[in-house]
């Protein structure tokens, strides 16, 4: 497989697994409005994937025939959906960071900048509807109020990696758009009567080590749901 | 999830089986980007208007840049009987001074 070596792989990789983990909704989220708002961000981001992997390399090669270790994602991506409030805090992480490193790349004048330029528009909504959700169900009832605060610590320890530099974006100001992320998500829980979580941004062990490669658990039965087909009909077209 | 919820209103009598999530009905109005007016598209649930207006966007206008969207909580509409339907439209129809159609009409005048 010719894998180009491009920032676009680690980023297309986020968007693919991501869009992945909100296709898993289909059928099953809360209400039907929402099912179509689920789907619709998943199909955002599939559109992202496919366009950053296809500077990168041929994309279904890229998607379906690359082993865990060679997965760029981020390990918050590939987190398992748990209840919707997991779903939204993964998204709320998420789609505000993508929003800052899409709005810093689109001005910028990298092979990037196009689709960056694009997608920010689409990113905007996507933590729109995170942040929607977020207040709702912060301030929401207690049990929700309760299912959301417990999202955003669980996953918390994923939000470090994030801001580690992405081979060929050195020149992303990283510490900014980390001190922009911080402010933004703060200013979000305390309108939702969340409180930020404590503790380190990376776990102790592996987390935080998608870039390099080294993902959780729960991505390899991930990858063999996504791959199942191809992997059994090589070469097959559709 | 299964955590009872305080219903707001009371459900009429037959209507047993409300949505177990109690959203309101919206209705959902559209302008297309080069629309003259906005025109109903349909109906949604949502918990309030942000959602709504949200939740519009997803289903009525693939988000298509330049439309306007107005909701409005169906409960705001009052709409005319059809019981009433001869008595609110009928009685126009054999009265031909009712009608403004022996004007000419200038050219360059639109929207008439």
């Amino acid at each position: 497989m010719n894998v180009t070596a491009t920032p676009a792989l680690p980023l297309g990789d986020d968007a693919l697994i991501l869009s992945h983990r909100l296709g898993e909704w289909a059928g099953h989220a809360p209400v039907l409005e929402e099912e179509v708002a689920l789907a619709n961000i998943a199909l955002d981001l599939l559109g992202q994937a496919r366009v950053l992997l296809s500077l990168a390399g041929d994309e279904d090669e890229l998607a379906y025939l690359r082993e865990e270790r060679q997965f760029r994602n981020l390990q918050l991506v590939e987190q398992p959906n748990g209840d919707f409030a997991h779903t939204i805090a993964r998204q709320l992480y998420f789609s505000t960071y993508q929003e800052l490193l899409f709005e810093h790349l689109a001005a910028g004048e990298s092979e990037l900048a196009p689709l960056a330029g694009k997608a920010v528009k689409e990113v905007a909504y996507h933590r729109d509807h995170a942040e929607q959700w977020t207040i709702r169900l912060g301030d929401g009832t207690d049990e929700s109020h309760t299912r959301m605060q417990r999202a955003l610590d669980t996953l918390w320890g994923f939000t470090g990696e994030m801001f580690e530099p992405v081979d060929g974006l050195e020149a992303v100001p990283w510490a900014t758009l980390h001190d922009a992320w911080t402010t933004r998500v703060a200013a979000i829980l305390g309108q939702a009567t969340l409180t930020v979580p404590e503790g380190p941004q990376r776990g102790a062990w592996t987390a935080g080590a998608g870039r390099q490669g080294i993902h959780t658990e729960p991505f390899g039965r991930l990858l063999a749901e996504m791959q199942h087909l191809h992997r059994s009909h090589p070469g097959a077209t559709w | 999830m299964t955590t009872p919820r305080p219903t707001e209103g009371t459900a009429t009598a037959g209507e047993t089986t409300a949505r177990p999530t109690d959203w309101p009905l919206w209705e959902v109005f559209v302008r297309s980007r080069r629309g003259l007016s906005h025109t109903h598209a349909g109906s949604l649930h949502a918990p309030d208007a942000e959602m709504a207006l949200r939740n519009a966007r997803d289903l009525y206008t693939r988000r298509s840049e330049g439309v306007s969207i107005w909701v409005m909580p169906s409960t705001q509409v009052t709409a005319s009987s059809p019981d009433e339907k001869d008595s609110f439209f009928e009685p126009a129809g054999d009265k031909p001074y009712r009608h403004p159609t022996f004007y000419e009409i200038p050219d360059g005048v639109h929207h008439l």
